[in-house]
């Protein structure tokens, strides 16, 4: 499944970002950062045409030769970011989509606990286990 | 071949549908022109099999001279060549050549058709009249239509067509034209729907069998592609466009089965390693050498792919999609690298980098060639992926094949180099004129570092320039960070570090750790080479505070800095100041005494919490705040007097604790963001100086510079260091520093104690902070919220309060003194001198304890006070204290009731109330009589003497009446308790001033001490008795002694109470009888009722009054004249007549006069009295009077009951009204029975 998860704040730092194998969290950095771009290009489309019924799945946002960049921006404008390696063909749009939807279940949860602050790192173990359970163990 | 269109068409095949035509060949010649461009004119509706939606399609078609040979054999599935519609034209319009060759030559023609399964076809019958006209014997009867729809058409006539001269310009002949072209078009349409429909329904069946062992993909692509064609061939590119789509999707399945372990067989042609890498090819619409390979079954996966892609790029282009050429091409090259991964291709390394970057170069000069500039730039997302794309493999190759380290490549690179070059074969024809192809270019990167480093920077550039267009700023900066890298690699620091600062600074702004510390050990690197000192060592200072690196790494860039600061300390360089930031953090500052405001020359101490993020105990020469001082005081002794007054900047809370924001967040990572600073509020509240009243509250922010400061602009300070040294951190030299040497900071937190200066008094701010390591200095510029103290001075003062809330007079009270000695030092002898009154002593006992504090109010010293007392002055030796503390003592003094003088007059009803004696005395709100007292005390550190004034409160209020019985008369008066504690009073006395032998007051008051509660009373009563005449005026002194009721033995202290009593002695006695009317034994209610008064005069004339000339003369007898008033209240009695009127007394004593009044009683229905009760229902306000001469009276009022006024003088007669005692009421208190008037019941009446 997913190799690496982000959770970007409205102001693009990331609250939340975690990827297999460690090693390459690095480079997952730099792409889940570079990715905001095209997230950033989408959300001003896609405020230009439709503004009240959105939808909040914003698709691949670009593969690369590795991996695929899939993107989902919340109506406060937290983004999601999920990588996929590109080798891993098995995995439809449907189901980033309801990853997607089941981070966004989570991270509700996360912002709805009182003792959260938000704007703060996300360090809930309920939503750290719900990640890991989208990642892949180390291929 | 007969002749055919030439029309140019640039990429697609020339390729259309063919239609064969037989029969007479020199006629259709004839018309094949205008058919050739008439059958396209018109759009046919085509409907389509399996649902497929109908499209409107314009027909063209290839008409070739029918040959047999032309006729598909059995199994030929090739559609290109198939010929969908037979003709066969005749111009035949004699019945005897039909039947004689042309019937004969159809015939054969329809058996050849009917041998290959062919039914489409026409028969088209040329009719003209030049031709009829010649045989005009003829009888139409029966047409040649007739006969041939008879002999070959026996279903289907429709298959029949005749066109009348059809090179006439008449309307009959376009009719019949349009007619055939109809014909024409929808036979040709019947038989695409059936063939293509035959060919499909085949085409299925075989990719059903795809299963089977022998299944070829390359057979079935080619089958699928022929199908494709057809489409092209009829200008349905979207529908070719499917066709490859599908073989696509197909194919890409087989991969990623195979990839799951079920393999085809078929597929193992592909997976031969790859030999040739040359990149696509799209300018040709149909590359056949590839396909021919495919058909061979020896293309490789590369091949293949780049076949599928070339078709499907060449149907984009004709369907006007360029962008989706690129989208899908960078789709396809992504893809087919994970393809060749998956199936374990073996690849030479680097081989698909340069197939990639050829393809990508390739897409991209097939789009430059079909769109313009304008077009280009305004979709330059669409194609900037495949730049990116080109610049990454171009790097990486450059990488493979030694070209951009400084050395340049060795031999190694080259052979790979070589390897490389040999698989991309030769240049292909068509690009062989073009300069700039992606061949030459692969080449000529490859070819040397110089010509690899233009290529590479040139793709860089422009994938930048592209990125930064579109406004993807982050991944250009990612871009220009491998740019960096390249030059960082090439030795070029300098051109490196402008674009490692540019990301590092996003990086920074938008809060990505990792990105962050990686782009700083870069940019540390790069500044290394550069040498750039300071800007190294700042880069350095956050590395080694920089949780995401290793402890070697943070250690190595610690001792970096150490290492500097310590190297050349010999030579006077330059100290090199850095932020602190980097370095640590301050996260609290505590002042001891918290309050953090001192006098002068006290000690103060700061306790800096020091958060240090090196990963090593750094040893510092000196830690140093610079303080500014201000003499600005205004106001703040008081402002900071208590603990928390919390107007002092942000010093909140009583343990004078300063916590700075900056260092919350307690992790050693950088800050996420420069988050908005909180807000800070502070309550305003303006009150006017004059009666401290408060005018207006509020709410005011402080730190509004900080949350309105412009975003974009604030760098310096809230992102130090992203690249150090861009605002170099200024070092105030203060005057004044809290400093501390050679302290070490351990990693973490550390506590530093500074003792902070206070020699003069003022207000100071703690500005900097800046620690020294060596040659290097950390700076934190502004210390915020800012920290101040204050030291004060302050002037020695004396207060004096009273122990309890009121001080009584009359008793000995406690008074506190507490002297502050400020600035002042309080030596051997200086004392109190206090000035004596008379009304208030100071006792004072031998042993006077007093308490020495400090300015903390700890106690500090207790001694015995030494006072001597002289007739004037008290003398307080005050022990020994040293400045800013303070000594307090209890002292009692006793403050004298001071006795009331006399009164002026005599007030008619006493109530006790004294008239303000002195200006010191007054009524306090608790209804005690108080009274000022003003000490006066010279002080030994001020020539001027203090004013204290104390107030103390008189316990007791004395009243006094004067009662009458007839002519006896009795003083009455009453004590009452206002304090709020219990006295015994006892020896309660009451003598006149200037005692007479006459007069005698006897006592009838019991002896025994009485006690009086607060707030009670006590009366007392004498009665008067006088031999001779009771004097006028007589002065009275009222006399008790006290003392409180505490228990134990208690000393009296006497309270006096002095008045004034006139006019003592009765005159006039007045009695009122109410006497029902003659014959009535009863009063009655409603009846009139006599009201007899009669008033006597007790006393004989005094001298003065006869001298007084208010004597008449008449009759020869003197009387007095005297005025009374009956006042009745209206309700009950009602006086009929006068009320009032002057009545003549004979001078002589025991006179009487007797006057009636009819009082009628009013029974008014609402008070009927209960029957057989007797009730005081009705009162009477009976007032009687008399008057001398000219006597008046006011109604209504009870107290204001006699009232006589000597006439003095004759022009007007005077009203005087009696004193209290003069006139004795002897009817007070009588009641009358009045009945009601019906019913004869009882009415009780009061008569007052």
């Amino acid at each position: 499944m997913a190799v690496c998860i982000a959770v970007i704040a409205k102001e693009n730092y990331p609250l939340y970002i975690r990827s297999v194998p460690t090693e390459n969290e690095l480079k997952f950095h730099y792409t889940v950062h570079t990715s905001l771009d095209v997230v950033e290009e989408k959300i001003s489309a896609v405020g230009k045409a439709l503004v009240d019924q959105r939808e909040l799945y914003l698709g691949l946002l670009y593969p690369t030769e590795d991996y695929k960049v899939y993107g989902y921006v919340t109506n406060s404008k937290v983004k999601f970011v999920i990588v996929v390696d590109s080798s891993n063909t098995s995995l439809r749009d449907n189901e980033i989509r309801s990853m997607f939807r089941k981070l966004h279940n989570s991270f509700t949860d996360v912002m709805c606990n009182p003792f959260y602050n938000p704007g703060d790192p996300i360090q809930s173990k309920a939503f750290d286990s719900m990640v890991s359970a989208m990642m892949v163990q180390a291929c | 071949m007969e002749p055919q269109e030439e029309k140019p068409i640039i990429y697609t095949m020339e390729n259309k549908p063919i239609v064969t035509c037989a029969g007479d060949q020199a006629l259709f010649t004839s018309l094949y022109n205008s058919l050739a461009q008439q059958l396209p004119r018109e759009p046919m509706e085509w409907r389509r099999s399996y649902g497929r939606a109908p499209k409107m399609i314009h027909l063209e078609a290839n008409f070739v001279q029918f040959k047999e040979d032309l006729l598909p054999k059995e199994g030929n599935q090739a559609l290109l060549t198939f010929p969908f519609l037979h003709m066969y034209w005749t111009d035949c319009c004699d019945t005897e050549l039909y039947k004689a060759s042309v019937k004969e030559d159809m015939l054969r023609w329809q058996s050849l058709l009917r041998a290959h399964g062919s039914v489409d076809w026409l028969i088209v019958l040329v009719e003209s009249d030049g031709k009829k006209k010649n045989k005009t014997n003829i009888l139409p009867r029966t047409s040649i239509m007739d006969k041939i729809r008879n002999d070959f058409c026996n279903k289907q006539s429709d298959r029949c067509v005749v066109l009348s001269d059809p090179l006439k310009d008449s309307s009959r002949a376009q009719e019949s034209w349009n007619a055939f072209l109809t014909k024409l078009r929808t036979l040709l349409l019947m038989s695409f729907t059936k063939n293509l429909g035959r060919f499909e329904d085949d085409m299925r069946t075989l990719r059903e069998k795809r299963t089977e062992p022998g299944w070829s993909f390359c057979d079935y692509f080619m089958v699928q592609e022929e199908l494709a064609f057809v489409f092209e061939m009829l200008q349905q590119f979207e529908d070719a466009l499917v066709q490859y789509d599908e073989l696509d999707a197909l194919f890409t399945q087989y991969v990623l089965n195979f990839g799951a372990g079920d393999g085809a067989n078929w597929l193992g042609s592909f997976c031969a390693p790859v030999r040739s890498w040359n990149g696509l090819v799209l300018r040709r619409p149909i590359d056949m050498e590839k396909r021919e390979q495919i058909q061979r079954g020896q293309a490789s996966l590369l091949d293949l792919r780049s076949y599928l892609f070339s078709r499907q790029c060449t149907l984009l282009l004709f369907l006007q999609r360029p962008w989706e050429v690129t989208q899908r091409a960078l789709e396809l090259l992504h893809n087919c690298v994970q393809e060749l991964r998956l199936l374990e291709v073996s690849v030479l390394q680097g081989a698909l980098d340069c197939w990639v970057f050829l393809s990508c170069l390739e897409v991209l000069q097939r789009i430059e060639g079909c769109c313009d500039r304008a077009q280009l730039e305004a979709n330059c997302s669409h194609t900037v992926g495949l730049w990116a794309y080109a610049t990454e493999k171009l790097k990486s190759l450059g990488s493979l094949c030694g070209l951009v380290s400084t050395n340049g490549p060795n031999s190694e690179d080259l052979n790979r180099t070589v390897d490389l070059l040999a698989g991309l074969g030769t240049e292909r024809p068509e690009t062989a004129s073009s300069l700039q192809s992606p061949y030459k270019k692969l080449k000529e990167a490859l070819s040397s570092v110089e010509t690899f480093e233009k290529h590479y920077l040139e793709l860089s550039h422009a994938a930048m320039d592209m990125y930064r267009a579109i406004g993807r700023l982050r991944s250009a900066r990612l871009l220009g960070k491998s740019l960096a890298e390249f030059y960082m690699r090439k030795g070029d620091p300098q051109r490196a570090e402008g674009f490692l600062q540019d990301s590092l600074r996003c990086y920074v702004q938008e809060g990505w750790a990792l990105p962050v510390t990686h782009t700083r050990k870069q940019l540390a690197e790069c500044q290394k080479q550069l040498g750039q000192t300071e800007e190294y060592l700042q880069t350095s200072a956050l590395l080694a505070g920089d949780a995401n690196l290793t402890d070697e790494e943070r250690k190595h860039f610690c001792q970096e800095i150490l290492n500097f600061a310590r190297g050349a300390s010999d030579t006077q360089a330059e100290k090199v100041v850095l932020s602190m930031s980097a370095f640590a953090q301050l996260r609290q500052l505590q002042f001891q005494p918290a309050a953090a405001v001192v006098h002068v020359g006290a000690a103060l101490q700061v306790e800096l919490h020091l958060c240090s993020l090196m990963p090593v105990p750094v040893q510092l020469e000196q830690l140093a705040a610079s303080v500014h001082f201000s003499l600005e005081r205004g106001g703040a002794r008081g402002r900071r007097a208590g603990p928390g007054a919390g107007s002092g900047a942000g010093q909140d809370g009583p343990s004078g604790t300063v916590t700075f924001s900056g260092g919350a967040e307690g992790s050693l990572s950088p800050p996420p963001r420069a988050t908005p600073p909180n807000l800070e509020l502070y309550e305003i509240q303006d009150r006017s100086p004059s009666d401290h009243a408060l005018n207006s509250a509020g709410v005011v922010c402080k730190n509004v510079h900080l949350l309105l400061r412009r975003r974009d602009s604030s760098t310096s300070l809230d992102t130090p260091g992203y690249g150090g040294g861009s605002a170099p951190v200024a070092m105030e030299e203060g005057a004044q520093m809290l400093k501390t040497h050679n302290v070490t900071l351990l990693p973490g937190n550390n506590s530093v104690l500074f003792t902070a200066p206070s020699g003069e008094p003022g207000t100071y701010t703690l500005r900097q902070l800046c620690a020294t390591v060596g040659r290097v200095q950390f700076v934190l510029p502004h210390i915020y919220p800012i920290v101040q103290y204050e030291v004060y001075s302050q002037e020695p003062q004396l207060s004096v309060e009273p122990l309890t809330e009121n001080l009584l007079a009359g008793l000995p009270q406690k008074v506190k003194f507490t002297v502050v000695t400020g600035h002042y030092n309080v030596k051997k002898g200086d004392a109190l001198q206090l000035s004596n009154t008379d009304a208030m002593p100071i006792l004072h006992s031998c042993s006077c304890p007093a308490q020495i504090y400090s300015s903390t109010g700890e106690l500090v010293g207790e001694s015995v006070l030494s006072i001597q007392s002289s007739e004037k002055v008290t003398s307080i030796t005050l022990p020994l204290a040293p400045p800013y503390h303070s000594i307090e003592f209890q002292l009692e003094v006793l403050c004298q009731i001071p006795s009331a003088p006399p009164r002026p007059e005599s007030e008619r009803i006493t109530n006790g109330q004294l008239r303000p004696r002195t200006s010191s005395r007054h009524r306090s709100n608790s209804g005690m009589a108080s009274i000022d007292q003003k000490i006066s005390i010279d002080c030994p550190w001020s020539i001027y003497s203090t004013l204290i004034a104390l107030m103390f409160h008189i316990p007791f209020k004395a009243k006094h009446s004067l009662l009458s019985a007839g002519k006896r008369k009795y003083i009455q008066v009453c004590v009452q308790n206002v304090s709020e504690m219990n006295f015994h009073l006892v020896d309660q006395s009451l003598v006149e001033r200037h005692p007479g032998a006459s007069l005698e007051l006897q006592s009838l008051n019991g002896k025994t001490k009485k006690l009086v509660y607060s707030q009670q009373s006590v009366y007392c009563l004498w009665e008067m008795k006088w031999a001779s005449d009771p004097p006028a005026c007589l002065q009275c002194v009222f006399s008790v002694s006290f003392s409180p009721d505490s228990g134990g033995e208690s000393t009296y202290t006497p309270y006096r109470y002095e008045f004034q009593l006139e006019h003592v002695c009765t005159l006039y006695s007045v009695r009122a009888d109410i006497v029902p009317l003659a014959g009535a034994e009863q009063c009655h209610t409603g009846a009139l009722c006599g009201l007899e008064v009669c008033i006597t005069r007790l006393a004989e004339l005094s001298e003065a009054e006869k001298e007084d000339g208010g004597l008449t003369e008449s009759d020869g007898l003197c009387t007095t004249k005297l005025m009374y008033e009956v006042v009745d209240n209206s309700s009950n009695w009602a006086v009929c007549g006068k009320s009032s009127g002057l009545v003549s007394m004979p001078v002589a004593a025991s006179a009487t006069h007797r006057l009636l009044k009819y009082l009628p009683h009013y029974a008014t229905p609402a008070i009927q009295p209960d029957t057989d009760s007797c009730i005081e229902s009705d009162n009477i306000s009976l007032l009687e009077e008399q008057a001398e001469t000219a006597s008046i009276r006011s109604r209504g009022s009870l107290q204001s009951l006699g009232g006589a006024e000597q006439q003095r003088g004759l022009p007007m007669p005077r009203l005087e009204p009696f004193g209290s005692g003069q006139v004795f009421n002897s009817s007070l208190g009588r009641q009358v029975l009045v009945l009601p008037s019906t019913d004869h019941h009882v009415l009780e009446v009061n008569v007052t």
